[in-house]
């Protein structure tokens, strides 16, 4: 065969680019045109569906217990505090540190925006307002005190069991319990997330760790117990959670079925995590535990200063992608009887008055999942850019 | 802490007797027996395989002895930890591959030891690893990671890290293998300026050039034993052992 050398077509412009990437020979154009007409009949379904066949009423009738669940009405200024709180340490953190976080502040600012729009009622606009305030009000605290930044990550910190005291109340005329038997919806499934994350962490960890120690006793015990999870499906867990660890509890102790569910997540997630920190632990070389024992580094600081740092930031996708699949596996716990995001979804179908309003409502579930799913994923691909300064 | 105090005078810096270190069935290190005097740069050298990395890292443990005795700085090695650790206090290693932590900047890298193991304050640590930086003439490169450096500029860090812990006794297991040509003589005269300074160095090298013009003594491994040694003049010119003179002329 000869090669003849041609001069390099002209790409510049849109003509050019179609072109040379989809009508390049006739079986390309033939390609092109089934997937378009296929993109075309799917989207052309999909959006007449959303904006002429579907009732969306089952949704704005029911919004309050999507969110919330059974959160008592006149208690529900706890919710929107906490979200308050979250919003100003976002902002502050948009200020101090920009980057991605300051992506994800807009975002958020902007739906805050966007959603008072809406015709909701007059309290539920002001919150909102407040919220998208917070954000730039923080934002422009966090621009000028750079000295904020310690307080800032601290309170990051802190706010995860100030919101659950503030949300569970302390008991007093101002705070009134509210059981977690009433905490339901979106609401539920971020506090079922966000506690088998935090939880699952140090846990799987030290599980990790475990696992590659020395000592034969914590590393039989660490694999039994991570093999033993991993070889169980989940929602075998979430059962035994609620039938057997009454068992494990001392006398007088009860955990309602949220707290429950929590603690198998979290055991779950555990084991897990345990087994994608382990990958990174064994990604560091010999050297860098020579190098630190020569220096006199005891085995602990080691483990602390030295290997856990580069393990945990080598497996930084993994582990978020574990907490997105963690992040939806809560839905898993309806199936024990706990009304969170999609539970609450399903019981409202099951009303009469709402029969056949399936799709909308799942419809909905599902984009609110999407969106929480993609900002954590957007996040981690940012950090992990930011943190590939300085790597080997 | 067992503290020794035996025939050797203060000036032995580093004794050890009869060691023996297997791999498996493989003998790694045959009988070694080697006095080394405070201030004292030796160079070992010797063909791949021979024993001598395993040699130089008995002497912070990170190779154990399977016999045999290792005395450093009037510690003696033991199982004991506290013993290993105050070895580890006395003695900085230089390794082939740098071994920089990649994590940390070059100056977290430096003051990590000192900040960590002997207390110091951040700000007398970092001082002093300023300093450091200044001697292997790097100042520059402190807030740098050690992934933006080139190889004699890490492997130049990594002298100044085990410094920071002012250590007695320094040990370069193939410091210059792993850098390009143009590099190694910047890393080298690093070594030489430190040889003048009176601290104890041991030196696993086949820098001829340097051994000749540093070194008080010279030490030829073959097989995990000590085949031959003694000054730069006497191994260069006077080679008593076959195995040595042919060893010679092959790297010479
Ligand atoms: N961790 C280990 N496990 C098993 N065998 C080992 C180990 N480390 C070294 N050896 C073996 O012990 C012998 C001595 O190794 P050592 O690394 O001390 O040699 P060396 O003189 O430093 O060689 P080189 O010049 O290649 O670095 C070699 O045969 C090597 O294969
Ligand atoms: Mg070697």
């Amino acid at each position: 065969m000869e090669t003849k050398m041609e001069p390099p077509k002209n790409t510049i412009g849109i003509i050019g680019w179609l072109r040379k990437n989809l009508f390049n020979g006739w079986f390309n154009s033939l390609l092109t045109i089934i997937f378009l007409w296929i993109v075309f009949t799917v989207l052309y379904a999909a959006l007449k569906w959303v904006f002429v066949t579907a009732d969306w009423t089952v949704i704005v009738v029911n919004l309050r217990l999507l969110l919330v669940g059974q959160y008592p009405q006149d208690q529900i200024f706890r919710v929107w505090l906490a979200l308050t709180l979250v919003s100003t340490l976002t902002g502050l953190s948009w200020g101090l540190w920009k980057g991605t976080i300051g992506n994800l502040a807009i975002a958020l600012g902007a739906s805050f925006l966007i959603l008072s729009l809406f015709p909701f009622s007059g309290e539920v606009k002001t919150w909102l307002l407040v919220n998208a305030t917070a954000i730039g009000l923080g934002y422009v605290l966090g621009r000028y005190f750079p000295i904020l930044r310690k307080p800032t990550a601290a309170s990051w910190i802190l706010l995860f069991p100030f919101i659950i005291v503030l949300l569970r109340g302390l008991g007093t005329s101002w705070l009134p319990i509210v059981g977690t038997n009433l905490w339901g919806g979106l609401m539920l499934t971020f506090l079922l997330a966000i506690v088998a994350i935090v939880f699952s962490f140090p846990l799987g960890v030290l599980l990790a760790l475990g696992r590659t120690s020395k000592l034969p006793l914590v590393r039989y015990l660490s694999i039994g117990y991570i093999e033993l999870i991993r070889g169980v499906p989940l929602i075998t867990i979430l059962f035994m959670a609620q039938l057997m660890l009454p068992l494990f509890l001392p006398e007088g102790v009860t955990l309602d079925r949220v707290l429950r569910a929590m603690a198998g997540l979290t055991l779950f997630s555990a084991a897990y995590l345990a087994e994608n920190v382990r990958s990174g632990l064994q990604s560091i070389p010999r050297g860098q535990y020579e190098a630190a024992q020569a220096l006199g580094l005891s085995n602990f600081k080691t483990t602390f200063l030295i290997v856990l740092p580069q393990a945990l930031r080598a497996v930084i996708p993994i582990l978020v992608g574990q907490f997105i699949a963690l992040f939806k596996d809560t839905s898993l716990v309806s199936i024990v009887g706990i009304l969170d995001f999609l539970g609450i979804g399903r019981s409202i179908v099951a009303q009469p008055e709402f029969l056949g309003r399936q799709r909308e409502i799942l419809i909905f579930a599902a984009a609110i999942y999407f969106v929480f799913s993609y900002a954590m994923s957007y996040a981690s691909r940012r950090l992990e850019k930011s943190l590939g300064v300085g790597e080997r | 802490m067992t503290i020794i105090n035996q025939e050797q005078t203060t000036e032995d810096i580093i004794i050890c007797r009869n060691i023996h270190k297997w791999y498996g069935k493989h003998h790694a290190l045959n009988d070694i027996s080697m006095t080394i005097k405070k201030g004292e740069v030796v160079v070992i050298f010797g063909p791949s395989g021979s024993g001598k990395s395993s040699f130089i890292r008995t002497l912070n443990a990170l190779e154990e002895i399977q016999s045999g005795q290792i005395i450093v700085d009037g510690i003696e090695l033991s199982h004991d930890l506290a013993n290993i650790e105050a070895i580890r206090m006395e003695t900085g290693m230089v390794f082939q591959q740098f071994n920089l932590f990649p994590h940390m900047t070059v100056l977290s890298n430096i003051t990590l030891a000192p900040i960590w193991v002997r207390k110091w304050p951040k700000a007398k640590a970092e001082k002093v690893a300023m300093e450091l930086l200044e001697r292997v003439g790097i100042p520059e490169q402190a807030h740098k990671y050690p992934g933006q450096l080139s190889g004699g500029q890490q492997q130049r860090v990594a002298i100044a890290r085990a410094l920071a812990m002012q250590p007695k006794i320094l040990l370069f297991d193939e410091p210059t293998s792993a850098l390009d040509p143009e590099m190694i003589k910047e890393v080298l005269d690093v070594m030489k300026e430190l040889a003048k300074t009176g601290i104890t160095m041991i030196v696993v090298t086949h820098e001829m050039g340097f051994a000749r013009e540093v070194a008080d003594r010279l030490v030829f491994f073959d097989e995990g034993r000590i085949i031959e040694q003694g000054t730069p003049y006497d191994i260069f010119n006077n080679a008593q052992q076959d195995r040595t003179k042919l060893f010679l002329s092959q790297i010479l």
